[in-house]
């Protein structure tokens, strides 16, 4: 009866899902057993670099690609068993524009809503937030629309029969600053109607917007939590540093046996320390002594980002 | 019925878009049609002639005379030397070089017996078999004619004679044309078919809205009847483009009801589209579709009798053509344009196509999933 309770409370239900392929004659594990679970309702962020495996897990969870291993369900539905029950409450966007570019923005729309056996009139109330702002361009073949628009009507197609569950493979990749804070916008929004969103991103700044996010790294989960209780797992203290030659620096910081690790972030490094006793003033000393000018040395908090930098380093060890 | 009908509606909404498309399907099938028959004709003409003359006498002028006005030979190169005439074939100016020995004359009128003696350029072999057939025709005519006028009193009766007059049946004026139109147009109705579908749906595999499909609950028959109709639709208008160009274009008349080539090859469609479909769910990008479907339809329209009879092949390979269906096709449209065949003729080859129809679509349905 486990699976009745877990009904009530979760939307998506993904237990030690491992996918190999091959890859030439060697076989790749994209993803290495991974499991979580989104509550109904729920924002949920999957974070990790290029090649972590957000886009294989999204196909298995789409129904696309079957999985050596282990069981995902959807609304309590089997994503093997049931793909036929899936693909009906599913809506899916992929990472990459994938309507069809010789069709108008208005004949796409109405593409999808027939094939889901609805129409735009049946569900315009949800998309209306979005539908509206690119409805002056319904004509406009969309293959024509500037990236920010085809992601939105890209996210109105994967909207148009109502899904109860929504994921959306990378969709942010490519777009611009303002788009991208919009696109966030529509999503919480989205979320008060009680849709359940699953995001994939290789951006880390978005993962603070999600409700919990799991970090993703090589196919394994590193950590699943809310966005701020991830950052509080960061226990070192932090630095940022800053220097006129800034490549000279990072080379002497990497060099430098005290430092547990050391990279760019903006227009600063962020340096951990291996003891707590080596702060700001013996960062200082070191490096003026090797003739370092506009030295600059801060203490800061850890963002999402640090704790992600530092879960992949403890994973690598 | 409504999914299907929007699915419909979209297909032809994206070929009416694209005017390369459109261009392809009605252009180039009509330029091809008009172009290829008049190119791909069998008759030799425009032999090139090299003559080695040691003789320079009347006869030998009268012959030669004989031989150019035949309209099947072109006189490149007249020399007194055979080593002359031979490097005009070298040179590939000429393609035979006819040499006549000194005394050509002097030996007929006295001995009653001369010879000559031909070199063929035999790189291209059918142009050098018919070409010496049609010299030594000429020849053997013209050798007739001197002994007319020199034996008028045969010493011994002349030989016997089998006088043999030909009827050409189906074809009476042996036209090249009649019998290659509708073959051509078979073959042209079996190219279009085969690569637009099987591009059409790798191009959905490639710009990945197949993807977007995929995830919903559409059923499989209703996204692949989309994709036939619309092409079989095509196809028949196309045949219909072909038939006026070839009724009015050529004036060739079908004997036969026209009915029954659209019967046949509405169902030839299906196993042509079923064709590209089995394409389309192997190839991933519309290069590797291209060249599959390249590779296919070079060995099945070589293959289809369009241009070599199928009747002159090895045994092995006329076996093989039995699992070609451009051959049935090309088969019905000569049969029915210019035997008039009926129904009951084609019979056997209407089951067959319905066989091909089955098997391919359904290999193309069983091997297109919907999980990769």
């Amino acid at each position: 009866m486990a699976k009745y309770n877990s009904n009530n409370m979760s939307a998506v239900i993904v237990e030690n899902i491992i996918k190999k392929y091959r890859v030439e004659k060697t076989e790749v594990t994209a993803l290495k057993g991974v499991s979580f679970e989104v509550a109904k309702g729920e924002l949920f962020g999957i974070v990790g670099p290029d090649g972590a495996g957000k886009t294989s897990l999204f196909r298995v969870l789409t129904t696309l690609l079957l999985a050596e291993s282990g069981n995902a369900t959807i609304e309590g539905h089997d994503v093997v068993k049931d793909y036929k029950i899936i693909r009906k409450k599913l809506g899916y966007m992929p990472g990459r524009f994938s309507l069809y570019q010789d069709l108008t923005v208005e004949e796409n729309l109405t593409f999808f809503a027939t094939i889901f056996n609805t129409s735009i009139e049946e569900n315009y109330d949800l998309i209306k937030d979005i539908y509206q702002q690119i409805e002056p361009f319904k004509d406009r073949r969309a293959g024509k629309l500037s990236g920010g628009m085809k992601q939105k009507l890209a996210l109105c197609c994967a909207l148009i029969h109502k899904p109860s569950v929504l994921l959306l493979d990378e969709p942010t990749t490519g777009v611009d600053a303002v788009s991208r804070k919009e696109f966030w916008d529509m999503l919480q929004r989205l979320k008060l109607q009680g849709i359940t969103i699953l995001v994939s991103t290789p951006y880390m700044d978005e993962a603070s917007m999600c409700d919990r996010v799991a970090l993703l790294q090589e196919g394994k989960i590193l950590a699943i939590d809310k966005p701020a209780q991830i950052n509080q797992q960061f226990q070192d203290p932090l630095w940022a540093v800053q220097a006129s030659n800034m490549y000279a620096l990072l080379k002497v910081m990497k060099q430098w046996e005290a430092v547990a690790s050391c990279y760019s972030f903006g227009e600063y490094y962020h340096v951990v320390m291996k003891s707590e006793n080596a702060g700001a003033s013996a960062i200082n000393e070191y490096l003026v002594e090797r003739q370092f000018q506009e030295i600059e040395v801060k203490k800061i908090d850890a963002n999402i980002e640090d704790s992600f930098m530092a879960l992949m380093n403890t994973a690598h060890e | 019925m409504r999914v299907l009908k929007y699915l419909l509606q979209k297909e032809f909404r994206q070929i009416f878009r694209d005017p390369s498309i459109l261009r392809i399907i009605f252009m180039i099938p009509t330029l091809q049609l008009i172009i290829i028959p008049m190119a791909a004709d069998y008759e030799v003409r425009n032999i090139n002639l090299a003559v080695a003359d040691h003789d320079h006498s009347v006869y030998t002028q009268q012959m030669i005379q004989k031989i150019k006005s035949s309209g099947y030979f072109k006189l490149v190169n007249y020399s007194s030397t055979f080593q002359e005439a031979v490097t005009s074939i070298e040179a590939d100016k000429a393609d035979i070089v006819l040499e006549i020995p000194a005394k050509f004359e002097q030996n007929i009128v006295r001995e009653d017996h001369a010879s000559l003696f031909l070199a063929v350029n035999a790189v291209n072999g059918m142009k050098a078999n018919l070409g010496a057939a049609y010299l030594q025709n000429i020849i053997q005519n013209y050798n007739n004619q001197i002994r007319t006028k020199w034996v008028q009193f045969p010493p011994i009766p002349p030989q016997t004679n089998i006088n043999v007059s030909v009827s050409n049946w189906f074809n009476p004026m042996m036209s090249y044309k009649y019998f290659m139109v509708p073959a051509v147009l078979a073959t042209l109705l079996t190219l279009l078919g085969t690569f637009l579908t099987a591009l059409n749906i790798v191009r959905e595999k490639e710009i990945g809205t197949i993807e977007q499909i995929n995830v919903t609950p559409i059923k499989k028959y209703h996204f692949i009847l989309g994709k036939l109709i619309p092409f079989w639709i095509l196809g028949l208008v196309v045949l219909t483009i072909g038939f006026l160009i070839m009724r009015f274009g050529y004036q060739i008349h079908p004997v036969g009801n026209m009915l029954i080539v659209y019967l046949f090859a509405s169902l030839y469609l299906l196993s042509i589209l079923g064709l590209g479909l089995l394409i389309s769910t192997y190839a991933d990008t519309q290069q590797q579709a291209m060249l599959i479907s390249f590779f296919l339809l070079m060995i099945f329209i070589m293959l289809g009798g369009l241009f070599t009879p199928i009747d002159s092949m090895p045994a092995w390979v006329q076996k093989l053509t039995w699992l070609n269906p451009v051959s049935y096709f090309i088969d019905v449209v000569r049969m029915v344009v210019l035997k008039g065949s009926g129904l009951s003729d084609i019979k056997n080859h209407i089951f067959v196509i319905i066989g091909f129809a089955i098997f391919l679509n359904s290999w193309a349905v069983w091997n297109y999933k919907k999980t990769s």
